[in-house]
């Protein structure tokens, strides 16, 4: 069983790491986590993109939240920041979705155009 | 709402735009009253009275992105339609309590779901913010406080560390498997 006492070794481990990590992250995917996104499935996609930065070991990029952005229709909503672009708005997400714009727009640069907005509303 | 941990993912966001420091999730089940209680307390900027007789109304909201607001009525409907019932306690600059209780029996009664990836959607995300966990099932229980990892942690090593996140994953989902007795109850996430 887990215990609090194993943090203790976490820490010890972590601290070497930490430095290293504080470096600025470059890109930021944020996932609309209002009752709208969270009612049209924004968890599971939120922890598919958490869990794919994680496995790519992608430490300049940074999945966070935020509340409604208002276009609730095609939740789950979630922007790409990238420096120096524009801000890529991807709708109506899924966690195998989620996967393919790390895959294809985060890491290789190819934004995926038909899960944009702008696909949608065509 | 599929799930009633999705409603308690939501309504604690309500808590973190509350500007809370410290927020407590319990989710207590218990067999011989037949009750499911949920209650979401946090020590935010809380609500007036009048704000809080208007907060359980879809048709009132504090966002300026669209006119409506559901997660409070959704949560209380959820409630309400399996035999049970809802309450805010809010005081102004103090904080908010939200509870929610369930006839567990009841045939509508949406299922808990996977709490433990609603608590992974907030713990980590939120760094700033302390959470104390409380779960109780059938005369088990167990509880997490962020403020106890933090003290072991210190101040170099991050709640959201992936180490942490990971230790933190584990922690609930071998806490969880004894309370259900090794049956995950969060099969979807």
């Amino acid at each position: 069983m887990k215990s609090l006492a194993e943090l203790q070794a976490i820490k010890n481990k972590v601290r070497a790491n930490v430095e290293m990590r504080e470096g600025e992250a470059s890109t930021r995917i944020v996932v609309g986590m209002a009752t709208c996104g969270i009612a049209a499935g924004a968890r599971p996609v939120l922890n598919a993109f958490v869990d794919e930065v994680g496995k790519r070991q992608l430490s300049d990029v940074m999945v966070t939240q935020t509340g409604c952005i208002g276009i609730c229709q095609y939740e789950p909503v979630v922007e790409v920041y990238a420096p120096g672009k524009e801000k890529v708005t991807y709708v109506k997400m899924t966690p195998e979705k989620a996967v393919r714009v790390v895959n294809d727009h985060i890491v290789n640069g190819n934004v995926v155009t038909e899960y944009t907005i702008g696909a949608a509303t065509k | 709402m599929r799930e009633l941990s999705l409603n308690v993912l939501d309504i604690t966001q309500n808590s973190i735009k509350a500007g809370a420091t410290l927020i407590g999730i319990d989710i207590l089940e218990n067999m011989d009253l037949d009750r499911l209680t949920i209650r979401i307390s946090d020590n935010g900027c809380g609500m007036s009275e009048e704000q809080v007789q208007k907060v359980v109304n879809p048709f009132y909201t504090t966002r300026t992105t669209r006119k409506v607001g559901f997660g409070v009525p959704f949560f209380k409907m959820a409630a309400q339609m399996a035999g049970g019932d809802f309450s805010i306690d809010s005081t102004l600059h103090k904080g908010t309590v939200v509870t929610a209780w369930f006839q567990l029996s009841h045939i509508d009664r949406p299922p808990l779901g996977d709490i433990n990836a609603t608590l992974l959607s907030l713990i980590p995300f939120n760094p700033a913010i302390d959470f104390v966990y409380n779960r109780a099932r059938d005369g088990l229980s167990f509880s997490l406080d962020t403020r106890e990892m933090r003290q072991i942690l210190g101040p170099d090593v991050p709640l959201n560390a992936p180490e942490t996140v990971q230790w933190l994953r584990e922690f609930l989902e071998e806490n969880e498997a004894e309370l259900t007795g090794g049956s995950p109850s969060g099969a979807s996430t």
